[in-house]
Protein backbone atom coordinates (compact mmCIF):
# COMPACT_ATOMS: atom_id res chain seq x y z
CA UNK A 1 0.00 0.00 0.00
CA UNK A 2 2.84 2.36 0.88
CA UNK A 3 4.50 1.69 -2.47
CA UNK A 4 1.25 2.58 -4.21
CA UNK A 5 0.90 5.74 -2.16
CA UNK A 6 4.44 6.80 -3.05
CA UNK A 7 3.93 6.31 -6.79
CA UNK A 8 0.64 8.22 -6.72
CA UNK A 9 2.20 10.91 -4.56
CA UNK A 10 5.02 11.42 -7.03
CA UNK A 11 2.60 11.85 -9.92
CA UNK A 12 0.16 14.08 -8.04
CA UNK A 13 2.91 16.31 -6.69
CA UNK A 14 3.97 17.27 -10.21
CA UNK A 15 0.52 18.61 -11.02
CA UNK A 16 0.06 20.06 -7.52
CA UNK A 17 3.27 22.09 -7.74
CA UNK A 18 2.26 23.58 -11.07
CA UNK A 19 -1.25 24.42 -9.84
CA UNK A 20 0.21 25.99 -6.66
CA UNK A 21 2.52 28.21 -8.66
CA UNK A 22 -0.21 29.16 -11.13
CA UNK A 23 -2.46 30.09 -8.18
CA UNK A 24 0.34 32.13 -6.66
CA UNK A 25 1.24 33.85 -9.91
CA UNK A 26 -2.40 34.82 -10.52
CA UNK A 27 -2.93 36.22 -7.04
CA UNK A 28 -5.33 39.14 -7.08
CA UNK A 29 -6.85 38.36 -10.46
CA UNK A 30 -10.60 38.19 -9.88
CA UNK A 31 -12.22 34.90 -10.88
CA UNK A 32 -8.98 32.88 -10.93
CA UNK A 33 -10.31 30.37 -8.38
CA UNK A 34 -13.21 29.46 -10.64
CA UNK A 35 -11.00 29.12 -13.72
CA UNK A 36 -8.35 27.06 -11.97
CA UNK A 37 -11.06 24.80 -10.49
CA UNK A 38 -12.51 24.38 -13.97
CA UNK A 39 -9.02 23.43 -15.15
CA UNK A 40 -8.73 20.80 -12.42
CA UNK A 41 -12.19 19.40 -13.22
CA UNK A 42 -11.53 19.25 -16.96
CA UNK A 43 -8.08 17.79 -16.24
CA UNK A 44 -9.57 14.94 -14.19
CA UNK A 45 -12.13 14.23 -16.91
CA UNK A 46 -9.38 14.41 -19.53
CA UNK A 47 -7.22 12.03 -17.49
CA UNK A 48 -10.02 9.45 -17.44
CA UNK A 49 -10.55 9.79 -21.20
CA UNK A 50 -6.82 9.51 -21.99
CA UNK A 51 -6.50 6.46 -19.72
CA UNK A 52 -9.60 4.80 -21.19
CA UNK A 53 -8.40 5.34 -24.75
CA UNK A 54 -4.72 4.59 -24.09
CA UNK A 55 -4.78 1.84 -26.73
CA UNK A 56 -6.31 4.06 -29.40
CA UNK A 57 -3.97 6.97 -28.63
CA UNK A 58 -0.94 4.68 -28.67
CA UNK A 59 -1.84 3.34 -32.09
CA UNK A 60 -2.52 6.75 -33.65
CA UNK A 61 0.00 8.44 -35.97
CA UNK A 62 1.91 5.25 -36.80
CA UNK A 63 2.39 4.50 -33.12
CA UNK A 64 3.46 8.03 -32.23
CA UNK A 65 0.10 9.12 -30.80
CA UNK A 66 1.22 9.38 -27.19
CA UNK A 67 4.33 11.34 -28.01
CA UNK A 68 2.42 13.79 -30.23
CA UNK A 69 -0.36 14.22 -27.66
CA UNK A 70 2.15 14.89 -24.89
CA UNK A 71 4.22 17.28 -26.98
CA UNK A 72 1.05 19.07 -28.13
CA UNK A 73 -0.45 19.66 -24.70
CA UNK A 74 2.97 20.59 -23.27
CA UNK A 75 3.57 23.19 -25.97
CA UNK A 76 0.04 24.57 -25.42
CA UNK A 77 0.88 24.92 -21.71
CA UNK A 78 4.16 26.66 -22.59
CA UNK A 79 2.27 29.21 -24.73
CA UNK A 80 -0.21 29.85 -21.93
CA UNK A 81 2.54 30.29 -19.33
CA UNK A 82 4.27 32.69 -21.71
CA UNK A 83 1.03 34.61 -22.23
CA UNK A 84 0.50 34.87 -18.49
CA UNK A 85 4.00 36.20 -17.88
CA UNK A 86 3.88 38.66 -20.75
CA UNK A 87 0.52 39.96 -19.52
CA UNK A 88 1.94 40.25 -16.01
CA UNK A 89 4.91 42.27 -17.26
CA UNK A 90 2.49 45.11 -18.02
CA UNK A 91 -0.07 44.56 -15.24
CA UNK A 92 2.00 43.13 -12.40
CA UNK A 93 2.53 46.49 -10.74
CA UNK A 94 -1.15 47.42 -10.66
CA UNK A 95 -2.00 43.93 -9.51
CA UNK A 96 0.45 44.15 -6.61
CA UNK A 97 -1.12 47.48 -5.65
CA UNK A 98 -4.63 46.08 -5.71
CA UNK A 99 -3.88 42.73 -4.19
CA UNK A 100 -4.71 43.89 -0.65
CA UNK A 101 -8.32 44.47 -1.61
CA UNK A 102 -8.95 40.88 -2.63
CA UNK A 103 -11.59 40.47 -5.28
CA UNK A 104 -10.81 43.74 -6.98
CA UNK A 105 -10.44 43.18 -10.66
CA UNK A 106 -7.63 44.67 -12.68
CA UNK A 107 -9.23 47.06 -15.12
CA UNK A 108 -7.26 46.92 -18.34
CA UNK A 109 -6.15 44.23 -20.74
CA UNK A 110 -7.60 40.81 -21.41
CA UNK A 111 -6.88 38.81 -18.32
CA UNK A 112 -5.12 35.51 -18.98
CA UNK A 113 -7.80 33.49 -17.20
CA UNK A 114 -8.11 31.00 -20.05
CA UNK A 115 -4.36 30.54 -19.75
CA UNK A 116 -4.68 29.57 -16.09
CA UNK A 117 -7.35 27.05 -16.97
CA UNK A 118 -5.39 25.48 -19.82
CA UNK A 119 -2.18 25.18 -17.76
CA UNK A 120 -4.07 23.52 -14.88
CA UNK A 121 -5.94 21.27 -17.29
CA UNK A 122 -2.72 20.07 -18.95
CA UNK A 123 -0.90 19.44 -15.67
CA UNK A 124 -3.80 17.51 -14.12
CA UNK A 125 -4.59 15.55 -17.29
CA UNK A 126 -1.01 14.39 -17.89
CA UNK A 127 -0.25 13.22 -14.38
CA UNK A 128 -3.83 12.12 -13.73
CA UNK A 129 -3.98 9.76 -16.70
CA UNK A 130 -0.88 7.97 -15.41
CA UNK A 131 -2.39 7.66 -11.96
CA UNK A 132 -5.63 6.27 -13.40
CA UNK A 133 -3.79 3.69 -15.51
CA UNK A 134 -1.54 2.68 -12.65
CA UNK A 135 -4.37 2.34 -10.13
CA UNK A 136 -6.53 0.50 -12.63
CA UNK A 137 -3.69 -1.99 -13.18
CA UNK A 138 -3.43 -2.51 -9.44
CA UNK A 139 -7.18 -2.89 -9.03
CA UNK A 140 -7.51 -5.49 -11.77
CA UNK A 141 -4.58 -7.48 -10.39
CA UNK A 142 -6.54 -8.08 -7.20
CA UNK A 143 -5.21 -5.42 -4.84
CA UNK A 144 -8.28 -3.22 -4.77
CA UNK A 145 -7.73 -2.25 -1.13
CA UNK A 146 -4.20 -1.11 -1.80
CA UNK A 147 -5.47 0.72 -4.88
CA UNK A 148 -8.07 2.77 -3.01
CA UNK A 149 -6.11 3.43 0.18
CA UNK A 150 -2.74 4.00 -1.48
CA UNK A 151 -4.33 6.17 -4.14
CA UNK A 152 -6.14 8.36 -1.65
CA UNK A 153 -3.13 8.62 0.65
CA UNK A 154 -0.76 9.48 -2.18
CA UNK A 155 -3.13 12.02 -3.68
CA UNK A 156 -3.74 13.65 -0.29
CA UNK A 157 0.00 13.89 0.36
CA UNK A 158 0.60 15.39 -3.08
CA UNK A 159 -2.11 17.99 -2.61
CA UNK A 160 -0.70 18.75 0.87
CA UNK A 161 2.73 19.51 -0.60
CA UNK A 162 1.10 21.74 -3.23
CA UNK A 163 -0.77 23.59 -0.47
CA UNK A 164 2.46 24.05 1.49
CA UNK A 165 4.10 25.40 -1.64
CA UNK A 166 1.25 27.87 -2.12
CA UNK A 167 1.38 28.97 1.55
CA UNK A 168 5.13 29.38 1.24
CA UNK A 169 4.70 31.55 -1.83
CA UNK A 170 2.19 33.77 -0.03
CA UNK A 171 4.75 34.48 2.66
CA UNK A 172 6.97 36.25 0.12
CA UNK A 173 6.74 40.04 0.63
CA UNK A 174 4.37 41.63 -1.87
CA UNK A 175 7.15 43.82 -3.22
CA UNK A 176 8.99 40.79 -4.58
CA UNK A 177 6.03 38.48 -4.94
CA UNK A 178 5.24 38.76 -8.65
CA UNK A 179 8.86 38.80 -9.74
CA UNK A 180 9.44 35.54 -7.83
CA UNK A 181 6.34 33.85 -9.25
CA UNK A 182 7.19 35.26 -12.68
CA UNK A 183 10.59 33.56 -12.61
CA UNK A 184 9.03 30.32 -11.41
CA UNK A 185 6.50 30.39 -14.24
CA UNK A 186 9.30 31.14 -16.70
CA UNK A 187 11.41 28.19 -15.53
CA UNK A 188 8.42 25.84 -15.59
CA UNK A 189 7.67 26.95 -19.15
CA UNK A 190 11.26 26.31 -20.26
CA UNK A 191 11.24 22.89 -18.58
CA UNK A 192 7.95 21.90 -20.22
CA UNK A 193 9.27 23.01 -23.61
CA UNK A 194 12.31 20.78 -23.11
CA UNK A 195 9.97 17.89 -22.22
CA UNK A 196 7.98 18.52 -25.39
CA UNK A 197 11.23 18.41 -27.35
CA UNK A 198 12.11 15.00 -25.96
CA UNK A 199 8.66 13.66 -26.85
CA UNK A 200 9.10 14.85 -30.44
CA UNK A 201 12.57 13.30 -30.45
CA UNK A 202 11.13 10.07 -29.02
CA UNK A 203 8.77 9.93 -31.99
CA UNK A 204 11.69 10.42 -34.36
CA UNK A 205 10.43 13.82 -35.51
CA UNK A 206 13.24 15.95 -34.08
CA UNK A 207 16.95 15.10 -33.97
CA UNK A 208 18.63 14.58 -30.56
CA UNK A 209 21.50 17.01 -31.33
CA UNK A 210 23.86 15.10 -29.08
CA UNK A 211 23.33 12.96 -26.00
CA UNK A 212 24.55 13.31 -22.42
CA UNK A 213 25.60 16.96 -22.69
CA UNK A 214 26.37 16.53 -19.01
CA UNK A 215 25.69 13.85 -16.42
CA UNK A 216 24.70 14.90 -12.92
CA UNK A 217 22.80 11.71 -12.07
CA UNK A 218 25.31 10.86 -9.34
CA UNK A 219 24.66 14.27 -7.72
CA UNK A 220 20.87 14.28 -8.02
CA UNK A 221 18.99 11.29 -9.36
CA UNK A 222 16.27 12.56 -11.65
CA UNK A 223 14.04 9.56 -10.93
CA UNK A 224 14.10 10.22 -7.17
CA UNK A 225 11.45 12.38 -5.51
CA UNK A 226 13.66 15.48 -5.20
CA UNK A 227 14.94 15.09 -8.76
CA UNK A 228 11.41 14.66 -10.06
CA UNK A 229 10.21 17.78 -8.24
CA UNK A 230 13.09 19.82 -9.61
CA UNK A 231 12.33 18.37 -13.03
CA UNK A 232 8.83 19.85 -12.76
CA UNK A 233 9.89 23.15 -11.23
CA UNK A 234 12.95 24.09 -13.28
CA UNK A 235 13.19 21.32 -15.86
CA UNK A 236 16.10 19.61 -14.13
CA UNK A 237 17.49 16.90 -16.41
CA UNK A 238 20.42 14.77 -15.24
CA UNK A 239 21.55 13.68 -18.72
CA UNK A 240 20.14 16.11 -21.27
CA UNK A 241 20.25 15.90 -25.02
CA UNK A 242 21.03 18.85 -27.27
CA UNK A 243 17.45 19.33 -28.44
CA UNK A 244 16.22 19.61 -24.83
CA UNK A 245 18.77 22.29 -24.04
CA UNK A 246 17.98 24.13 -27.27
CA UNK A 247 14.23 24.21 -26.50
CA UNK A 248 14.90 25.21 -22.90
CA UNK A 249 17.19 28.12 -23.74
CA UNK A 250 15.10 29.31 -26.70
CA UNK A 251 11.90 29.31 -24.64
CA UNK A 252 13.58 31.28 -21.86
CA UNK A 253 15.03 33.79 -24.30
CA UNK A 254 11.80 34.30 -26.28
CA UNK A 255 9.54 34.75 -23.24
CA UNK A 256 12.02 37.06 -21.48
CA UNK A 257 12.43 39.20 -24.59
CA UNK A 258 8.67 39.53 -25.04
CA UNK A 259 8.21 40.35 -21.35
CA UNK A 260 10.84 43.09 -21.50
CA UNK A 261 9.41 44.48 -24.73
CA UNK A 262 5.80 44.58 -23.55
CA UNK A 263 6.84 45.91 -20.14
CA UNK A 264 8.83 48.75 -21.71
CA UNK A 265 6.02 49.66 -24.11
CA UNK A 266 3.56 49.72 -21.25
CA UNK A 267 5.85 51.93 -19.14
CA UNK A 268 6.33 54.31 -22.07
CA UNK A 269 2.58 54.50 -22.64
CA UNK A 270 1.99 55.34 -18.98
CA UNK A 271 4.67 58.04 -19.01
CA UNK A 272 3.05 59.97 -21.86
CA UNK B 1 21.28 36.67 -30.79
CA UNK B 2 18.09 35.13 -32.12
CA UNK B 3 19.54 35.06 -35.63
CA UNK B 4 22.73 33.42 -34.52
CA UNK B 5 20.73 30.83 -32.57
CA UNK B 6 18.64 30.13 -35.65
CA UNK B 7 21.77 29.68 -37.77
CA UNK B 8 23.40 27.35 -35.26
CA UNK B 9 20.26 25.28 -34.87
CA UNK B 10 19.78 25.06 -38.64
CA UNK B 11 23.35 23.81 -38.98
CA UNK B 12 22.87 21.28 -36.20
CA UNK B 13 19.59 20.09 -37.67
CA UNK B 14 21.32 19.58 -40.99
CA UNK B 15 24.10 17.59 -39.39
CA UNK B 16 21.95 15.29 -37.33
CA UNK B 17 19.33 14.73 -39.97
CA UNK B 18 22.07 12.54 -41.40
CA UNK B 19 22.16 10.42 -38.22
CA UNK B 20 22.16 6.82 -39.34
CA UNK B 21 19.37 4.50 -38.21
CA UNK B 22 20.52 1.14 -36.86
CA UNK B 23 19.27 -1.85 -38.88
CA UNK B 24 15.99 -3.13 -37.63
CA UNK B 25 14.19 -2.40 -34.40
CA UNK B 26 15.32 -3.88 -31.10
CA UNK B 27 12.56 -5.61 -29.18
CA UNK B 28 12.09 -5.62 -25.42
CA UNK B 29 9.31 -7.72 -23.92
CA UNK B 30 7.52 -7.09 -20.67
CA UNK B 31 6.66 -10.47 -19.14
CA UNK B 32 5.36 -10.89 -15.60
CA UNK B 33 6.33 -7.25 -15.03
CA UNK B 34 9.99 -7.83 -15.94
CA UNK B 35 11.88 -6.59 -18.98
CA UNK B 36 13.32 -9.31 -21.21
CA UNK B 37 16.06 -8.88 -22.13
CA UNK B 38 16.89 -6.62 -19.20
CA UNK B 39 19.97 -5.43 -20.99
CA UNK B 40 20.21 -4.51 -24.65
CA UNK B 41 23.34 -3.53 -26.50
CA UNK B 42 23.19 -0.86 -29.18
CA UNK B 43 25.98 0.76 -31.17
CA UNK B 44 27.13 4.32 -30.43
CA UNK B 45 26.26 7.17 -32.74
CA UNK B 46 23.18 5.71 -34.42
CA UNK B 47 19.48 6.18 -33.91
CA UNK B 48 17.80 2.98 -32.69
CA UNK B 49 14.13 2.04 -32.81
CA UNK B 50 12.92 0.13 -29.78
CA UNK B 51 9.76 -1.97 -29.80
CA UNK B 52 8.38 -2.51 -26.34
CA UNK B 53 5.91 -5.40 -26.30
CA UNK B 54 3.74 -5.88 -23.24
CA UNK B 55 2.69 -9.52 -22.79
CA UNK B 56 1.03 -8.79 -19.45
CA UNK B 57 -2.60 -8.01 -18.77
CA UNK B 58 -1.42 -4.90 -16.89
CA UNK B 59 -0.44 -1.59 -18.44
CA UNK B 60 3.19 -0.54 -17.96
CA UNK B 61 5.05 2.70 -18.43
CA UNK B 62 8.41 2.42 -20.11
CA UNK B 63 10.37 5.30 -18.65
CA UNK B 64 13.98 6.40 -18.65
CA UNK B 65 15.20 9.58 -17.05
CA UNK B 66 18.66 8.86 -18.48
CA UNK B 67 17.20 8.91 -21.99
CA UNK B 68 14.26 11.27 -21.30
CA UNK B 69 11.81 8.68 -22.62
CA UNK B 70 8.31 8.09 -21.27
CA UNK B 71 5.57 6.03 -22.84
CA UNK B 72 2.63 4.01 -21.59
CA UNK B 73 2.59 0.44 -22.91
CA UNK B 74 -1.05 -0.72 -22.78
CA UNK B 75 -1.88 -4.23 -21.56
CA UNK B 76 -1.15 -6.70 -24.40
CA UNK B 77 -0.04 -3.73 -26.48
CA UNK B 78 3.16 -2.55 -28.06
CA UNK B 79 4.81 0.78 -28.63
CA UNK B 80 7.81 2.10 -30.50
CA UNK B 81 10.37 4.54 -29.19
CA UNK B 82 13.37 6.05 -30.92
CA UNK B 83 16.57 6.52 -28.92
CA UNK B 84 19.92 8.00 -29.79
CA UNK B 85 22.30 8.65 -31.39
CA UNK B 86 23.94 7.98 -28.02
CA UNK B 87 27.44 8.21 -26.61
CA UNK B 88 28.98 5.06 -25.13
CA UNK B 89 27.66 4.37 -21.64
CA UNK B 90 24.88 2.76 -19.64
CA UNK B 91 21.37 4.17 -19.62
CA UNK B 92 18.77 2.87 -17.15
CA UNK B 93 15.10 2.39 -17.95
CA UNK B 94 12.29 1.23 -15.67
CA UNK B 95 8.57 0.56 -15.43
CA UNK B 96 7.09 3.63 -13.78
CA UNK B 97 4.06 1.56 -12.72
CA UNK B 98 6.24 -1.15 -11.15
CA UNK B 99 9.49 0.48 -10.25
CA UNK B 100 11.36 -2.67 -9.27
CA UNK B 101 11.44 -3.65 -12.96
CA UNK B 102 14.41 -2.05 -14.59
CA UNK B 103 16.75 -2.62 -17.47
CA UNK B 104 19.71 -1.09 -19.22
CA UNK B 105 20.54 0.20 -22.65
CA UNK B 106 24.25 -0.39 -23.01
CA UNK B 107 25.91 1.64 -25.71
CA UNK B 108 29.16 0.09 -26.78
CA UNK B 109 31.94 2.31 -28.01
CA UNK B 110 32.18 2.29 -31.80
CA UNK B 111 34.71 -0.19 -33.16
CA UNK B 112 38.14 1.28 -33.79
CA UNK B 113 37.80 3.94 -31.11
Amino acid sequence: MLATAIIVFREVIEAALIVAIVLGASRGIAGRGRWVSAGIGLGLAGAAVVAAFADVITGAFQGNGQAYLNAGVLLAAVCMLAWHNIWMSSHGRELAAEVKSVGHDVKSGSKPLTALMVITFVAVMREGSEVVLFLWALGTSGSAGSMVLGGLLGAAAGVAVGTLMYRGLLSIPLRHFFSVTGWMVLLIAAGLAAQAASFLNQAGLLPALGSNLWDTSHLLDQSGTAGKMLHTLIGYTARPSGIQLLFYVTTLAVILTLMRWVGKRHAAARAT
Amino acid sequence: MARRLALVSAALLGLTALAALADGPVQIDIKAQAFTPAEIHVPAGVKVELHIVNDDALPAEFESTDLSREIVVPAHGQVKVFIGPLDAGRYRFFNDFHQESEGWVVVDAAAGK
